[in-house]
């Protein structure tokens, strides 16, 4: 926030953004600026810009003196320490690249090369399924085979021009009806609620930031997984835990006090201690007070000032004070599977995951699409939304062909982000003006269109659908001509 | 794109359509008439001249001429007038690129308040952005930004002078510190603006000048666009834009009298706010803060705005949809005899229905023939024959036939004329219901004319329009070119789209007595002797009988190889049925209740013919058969496999009645007692709670663990009370049958007919709400157990007690809710699905791509496989194709080998 004030500040003074944001990021505040000697502004930007700078704050071009330059690389030192030590402490996962396209075995090599040579490459997925069920055959007879392969594979192309966009929406939208529209189901943890059917449909489907029931799927690491302490321990270090779930919080007004009784047992379970309580409560910053711990199981807070206002307030802060675990996560059950134990979470906080030793970070998973996307990337966007809508979909007993919901990842996901389906995504971006009219906000889109003077090519379906011509889709797509020949006799 | 000079046969495209604003110089000229006076019509009902009804205007009579164009009604479109304001008046829709402008140029020399290196930068971001692709909402948030950048600036780095916060009065009033600006002010103030200042702030100065945005002359759209309608009492009646341009003519002479006659500013200024706001709604009556204005009768008036926007707009309701003509709409009704291609069409309305031919010199005899029928010709036995409605002459015109000139117009038909032909049989007609989910929804029908008046068609087809018989309409619309007709036949026809694109399987098959028939045919191979197999062969039109087989010295023939005929040589398949009980151990060929289907060279050798099998979404068979051997085989199989059924069904008859449900004494004890115990450990479960003995499950509260565990009780329960009736229910029940070959209904709902209904649901938990906690009056308070909380012991067959029928109620009642809130979110997540989508095709080089030829997927579904061909969304059924190259004992031998070798 305070890099932005910056920022702006220097704006309203005259200062051209390049160089106020080099300037704010390189930790000044304005303040600084007015004393900073010349050449260490000059660090950052050029001498122009500073002497232009300096004019427009309105401050003396000061040079450095010996004692100054010291204090200022000191200054700067210990800075460039910090951000190296944030690094350090940042564990970089050693990611392993996984192998997107699992290597082809030499019999796989031979019925792909084989396919090839007949002129069709066939897709990978296709070979293995060959590959697993043709072992037995003899030379002459696998020719055969995947020459029928082949043809057979050519026979169910798809064809040029078909307008495969309609299709696919109309084989996601249309099985929409027959949904169910209740939200909260139990999707294999009895514990934890999740939205499904149609409204999880749209959700997925218009990009939400968060899903209305975050939700993650949490791997751990072989060595822990089937230890079902450690499993617990890291569950409880997962899930966020506050003061007043280990502890019951009392205000005591006699003494304008604070008293935190701890359950031991709870504690025991989640595996904290006292001292963690201790300094988990004075990291909070709103509290100001100090806090004593008396014997085993309580802490008390006093107030400074006799108040009851700033009592309940103490009160509010002390019982919300979170002690343990990630933002975000509310809950987390362990549940058996046949990998071992997994753990699901209630809330989820996919970016927090890697930093705990315990978890898998190459399988965890959660069921936000946008925090797949913000973590792992596009790719991984991508397949979060054909993951998440082909569950949906399959939940409901309803068989939709995974290439349609492709076809609808694919084109959420086209240009680098996660773009909603609807007015504030990929409709509000088509470059027709008329076809962006003919959906929603009609007025504003034609107005706008004036303003710049767009034009519309008429590409698309809706546009040429409103001007009256054919569409550039399947069967309009194509003319035919026939010029007769004519007769030679005759 | 095109050759500027198109191909013969090559349609003719509109290249581009571009968007400008228009200038009040232009709006002046383009005006075939300057506007003054308010009124419309003089005493004798002529349109006065300079008023807004003048006919330089356009005409909306019909016989007189325009005096602009001199074209009749039919050639002239309207041309437009104008006023010319007395004050300047600011446009509304561009209110808030005013407001940017203003913020962000300087007050006093017209610059935009950046620096030269500022505006280097944004040149350079935009440019940029336009390499890289950017789209309008990128370039708009780009502008957003430039002009934050200058509106936060107080002085100006052009001329230094100081800038004065501006701020906008919604809907239309600015204010600089405080102090009015007049739109004269600010118009004088975007005069200012140089063209060069002007694409940072999102203006392109070719096409849109900032002043235009406030208006010096108002464009007076043509009658054409605004038809008054004269009632039958005489009275003329305007159209909403006429009143309000009477409005604003009014008010602008009333101001221009004013200002001229030196009225104080006081007067002046309020009646320029009144120009402003009567403007202000002839644009947009819906602006907010400001009222709408309103008819006499104290209707909102449609204004241009509300003119294009929403569902019933232009946009939705016209251009993107149209009328059409050619078309007819009625209810329809069930007829299994037509071919699942076909529709019939009532005489009437085949009468009316039209296909235009082409007069050649082949057919003239024919068309001659035709024409000389008259207009509603009949066989010598009353029976219908086509006729021609209309001749259309080279020139154009149309001559209606009657039954009085059909033989004189008959003799004068040339070549190279047209008529339009009624309906035969045989014709290609596209028919619809809606809502049009999926492109199966329209599909192509070859008509049969019918008596009645009723749209028939084949049953089996009901699955893809979703179609039931209890009311339901549907639409018909007779292809009429030669080109729309090639594409409907070999496209569109119902047999082309018997497999579905949403999961390749089939969408259109037997349905109801179709799956019973043919259950009843084959299951444990009934045999049939001559008679009924006779009545069975003759209703599917089969002369060639199958081989009988001799049971004691009579010839008879089994079910099975009846229903055989119906399949193509050849066919091979193994599968297991509906009815299959999924027993851990197959018995296969020996299945106890015939459940292994297994089909050899196109003969049924073992299991029941059922839904599996034939049916909608299911049927296994006709999934192959369409697939394999052609769609026009998968309709021959279909047709001839329901009509089989039918009439199997009909030999016995079939019903289900009340007592099919019956079950004996000692089962209805057994329930009773099951309930009894479930409600009882209910109770259980509910004082353990109240004494707190009850363990909570982990993350749930006490309350929560109650109502889990009392809904799996009572859930166990109820299927208990399912399965003893089930017990008692077998296959010689009707509604087994129905249930079980998946004809119709569920075994759940015998259940609840026979045993019990189960636990009412409310938002999927028990029932809590109503009084004061208590669900009805006739429990105590607080009362947790079975019955309180809306389980239903009673079975529908015995009848519902009056609490239970309330709870029933409350469960039915969210269904229907559920059922009314689904189709409008689900209908609107379509509507978004297929927009955003609707662009997208494959190209020649097999990649998807969008119209601005982004490409969004190399290979479509990554392996172009079209799912309405692929096997359930494989590309290549291995197996089925294995089995096709090497044949059944090979097949057999890789498959052992396989085995083998995995198991090393």
């Amino acid at each position: 926030m305070a890099r932005k004030d910056t920022v702006n500040a220097l704006i309203r003074r005259g200062v051209s953004a390049k160089v106020s944001e080099a300037l704010a990021n390189a930790n000044f505040k304005i303040g600084d600026l007015k004393k900073a000697p010349f050449e260490l502004i000059t660090q950052f930007i050029s001498e122009e810009d500073a002497e232009e700078l300096l004019k427009l704050i309105g401050a003396k071009k000061t040079h450095i003196d010996k004692e100054q330059l010291k204090a200022a690389s000191k200054k700067k030192a210990p800075k460039k320490e910090t951000k190296k030590k944030d690094k350090e402490i940042k564990p970089r996962m050693d990611f392993k690249m996984p192998d997107k396209v699992p290597k082809m075995t030499d019999f796989e090599k031979k019925i792909s090369t084989m396919a090839i040579k007949l002129g069709t490459p066939l897709p990978l997925a296709l070979v293995q399924k060959v590959a697993a069920k043709v072992k037995p055959l003899d030379e002459k007879e696998m020719k055969i085979f995947i020459e029928e392969i082949v043809a057979i594979y050519n026979r169910r192309l798809i064809d040029s021009n078909e307008s495969a966009g309609i299709v696919s929406a109309q084989s996601i939208g249309e099985p929409g009806t027959q949904m169910t529209m209740r939200t909260f189901h139990y999707a294999g943890v009895a514990e934890i609620n999740v939205t499904l059917g149609l409204p999880r449909l749209i959700e997925v489907v218009d990009a939400r930031r968060t899903p209305s029931t975050p939700m993650m799927t949490v791997y751990l690491k072989d060595h822990v997984k089937h230890d079902l302490d450690k499993v617990k321990m890291v569950a409880s270090n997962i899930e966020r835990t506050q003061l007043i779930d280990v502890a019951t919080v009392e205000t005591d007004i006699e003494n304008m006090q604070v008293i935190v009784k701890l359950d031991q047992k709870k504690l025991a379970e989640k595996n904290i201690k006292i001292d963690e309580i201790k300094s988990s409560l004075e990291k909070e910053r709103k509290l100001k007070s100090d806090v004593l711990v008396e014997g085993k199981k309580m802490l008390v807070i006093k107030t400074e000032e006799a108040s009851f206002r700033k009592l309940q307030q103490i009160f509010e802060i002390v019982r919300d004070c979170k002690i343990k675990g990630i933002e975000g996560i509310n809950r987390a059950v362990i549940r058996m599977s046949d990998d071992g134990y997994i753990i699901y979470t209630e809330g989820s906080n996919l970016a927090k995951m890697p930093e705990i030793e315990e978890v898998d970070p190459s399988r965890t998973t959660t069921n936000s699409i946008t925090e797949i996307y913000t973590v792992l990337g596009v790719e991984a966007g991508r397949n979060a939304v054909i993951k998440e809508a082909g569950a949906t979909l399959d939940e409901q007993g309803l068989t939709v062909d995974k290439r349609h919901i492709m076809l609808v990842a694919d084109i959420m996901t086209n240009d680098g982000d996660v773009k909603a389906i609807g007015r504030h995504g990929i409709s509000g971006r088509k470059s027709s003006v008329l076809a962006r009219a003919a959906f929603e906000i009609t007025s504003a889109h034609l107005l706008k269109a004036g303003l710049i003077g767009e034009v519309d090519a008429l590409d698309g379906v809706a546009e040429n659908i409103i001007v009256g011509q054919p569409v550039t889709v399947g069967t309009g797509a194509v003319n035919l001509v026939y010029s007769p020949k004519k007769r030679r006799n005759k | 794109m095109m050759a500027s000079r198109p191909k013969r046969g090559v349609s003719k495209r509109i290249q581009y359509i571009k968007f400008a604003h228009i200038s009040p110089e232009e709006i002046r000229k383009m005006s075939a008439v300057k506007v003054i006076t308010a009124d419309t019509y003089d005493d004798d009902g002529f349109p006065i001249e300079m008023g807004l009804m003048d006919p330089h205007l356009g005409v909306i009579e019909p016989g007189l001429r325009c005096r602009t164009c001199g074209a009749r009604v039919e050639d002239c479109p309207g041309h437009f007038g104008h006023i010319d304001l007395a004050m300047p008046v600011i446009h509304v829709g561009f209110i808030k690129d005013i407001k940017r402008l203003l913020q962000s140029t300087c007050r006093s020399c017209g610059r935009i308040l950046l620096t030269e290196k500022q505006m280097e930068e944004e040149e350079e971001l935009r440019f940029m952005l336009g390499s890289l692709g950017g789209d309008t909402t990128d370039f708009d948030h780009l502008m957003k930004r430039t002009a934050k950048d200058a509106s936060v600036r107080t002085v100006c780095p052009h001329c230094d002078a100081e800038q004065l916060k501006i701020t906008l009065d919604k809907p239309t009033t600015f204010r600089e510190e405080g102090h009015k600006l007049t739109p004269k002010e600010v118009r004088e103030r975007l005069e200012r603006i140089p063209d060069e200042d002007l694409m940072p702030m999102g203006l392109n100065h070719k096409v849109s000048r900032p002043e235009w945005m406030i208006l010096t002359a108002l464009p007076v759209p043509p009658v054409t666009v605004r038809p008054s309608i004269t009632l039958e009492s005489g009275e003329r009646s305007e159209d909403d834009l006429t009143h309000k341009l009477v409005d604003v003519l009014r008010i602008n002479q009333r101001l221009r009298e004013n200002r001229d006659a030196g009225a104080p500013q006081l007067i002046v200024e309020d009646l320029w706010e009144l120009l402003q706001y009567h403007i202000t709604t002839y644009f947009d009556n819906q602006t907010s803060g400001i009222p709408p204005a309103r008819h006499r009768s104290g209707r909102p008036l449609k204004t241009l705005v509300q003119r294009l926007k929403g569902k019933e707009g232009r946009f939705r309701s016209n251009l993107s949809g149209k009328r059409v003509n050619f078309s007819a709409r009625t209810v329809i009704s069930p007829d299994p005899v037509l071919s699942i291609n076909e529709v019939g069409i009532p005489i009437k309305a085949s009468r009316e229905l039209t296909i235009p031919i082409r007069v050649n010199q082949f057919n003239i005899d024919i068309v001659k023939e035709l024409t000389s029928r008259g207009i509603a010709p009949v066989g010598p036995h009353g029976e219908y024959l086509p006729g021609v409605n209309y001749l259309i002459r080279v020139d154009g015109r149309r001559i209606k036939i009657t039954d009085r000139n059909a033989e004189l117009v008959s003799e004068g038909i040339e070549i190279g004329q047209t008529i339009e032909r009624q309906l035969v049989d045989g014709d290609i007609v596209l028919f619809n219901r809606q809502p049009s989910l999926h492109r199966m929804s329209m599909m192509a029908h070859k008509v049969r004319v019918m008596p009645h008046k009723t749209f028939r068609f084949n049953l089996c087809v009901c699955p893809p329009y979703n179609a039931d018989f209890d009311g339901d309409e549907m639409n018909v619309h007779v292809l009429q070119s030669p080109e729309a007709i090639a594409e409907g036949r070999i496209l569109m026809l119902v047999q082309e789209n018997i497999l579905s694109p949403r999961f390749g399987g089939p969408v259109i098959g037997g349905i109801h007595d179709n799956i019973t028939g043919a259950f009843k045919l084959t299951h444990n191979n009934p045999l049939l002797n001559k008679a009924d197999t006779s009545m069975i062969l003759s209703k599917a039109n089969i002369y060639d009988w199958p081989e009988p087989t001799i049971v004691d010295g009579k010839e008879m023939w089994s079910g099975k190889d009846i229903f055989s005929i119906a399949l193509p040589d050849g066919l091979n398949l193994i599968y297991k049925s509906s009815i299959c009980q999924q027993c851990d151990d197959c018995k296969e060929m020996n299945c106890d209740i015939d459940a292994y289907v297994m089909v050899k060279d196109g003969q049924l050798l073992a299991g029941t013919i059922d839904e599996k099998s034939v049916g909608a979404f299911k049927g296994k068979i006709l999934d192959k058969v369409s697939r394999d051997y052609g769609a026009d085989a998968g309709r021959i199989f279909l047709e001839t496999s329901s009509k089989m059924a039918l009439a199997a069904i009909m030999i016995t008859g079939f019903s289900t009645s009340i007592d099919d449900e019956d079950i004996p004494e000692e089962a209805k004890i057994q329930i009773l007692e099951q309930l009894r115990q479930a409600i009882e450990k209910v109770g259980g479960y509910v004082e353990a709670y109240r004494e707190g003995t009850l363990e909570a499950m982990p993350g749930r509260s006490l309350e929560e663990t109650l109502e889990v565990e009392a809904m799996r009780i009572l859930g166990k329960a109820r299927d208990g009370a399912g399965q003893i009736a089930g017990r008692y229910l077998g296959l010689e029940n009707s509604a087994v049958i129905m249930a079980k070959s998946g004809a119709r209904g569920s075994m759940l709902n015998l259940s609840q007919m026979a045993g019990c209904i189960g636990q009412q649901a409310v938002r999927g938990e028990r029932i809590s709400r109503g009084y004061h906690h208590r669900t009805l009056p006739h429990f105590h308070k607080y009362d947790l157990g079975a019955d309180a909380k809306g389980f239903v012991t009673s079975s529908y067959k015995v009848g519902l007690a009056p609490t239970e029928y309330f709870f029933h109620s409350m469960g039915g009642r969210e269904g229907l809710v559920d059922t009314a809130v689904r189709t409008s979110r689900s209908g609107y997540m379509q509507r978004r699905l297929i927009n955003a989508l609707e662009d997208l095709k494959v190209v020649n080089d097999s990649t998807v791509r969008n119209t601005a030829n982004t490409i969004i997927q190399f290979k479509f579904g990554e392996d172009g496989i079209d799912p309405s061909r692929s096997v359930q969304g494989e590309a290549v059924d291995i197996d089925d194709t294995l089995l096709k190259v090497f044949g059944d004992k090979r097949f057999k031998n890789i498959a052992k080998e396989l085995k083998a070798a995995g198991g090393e």
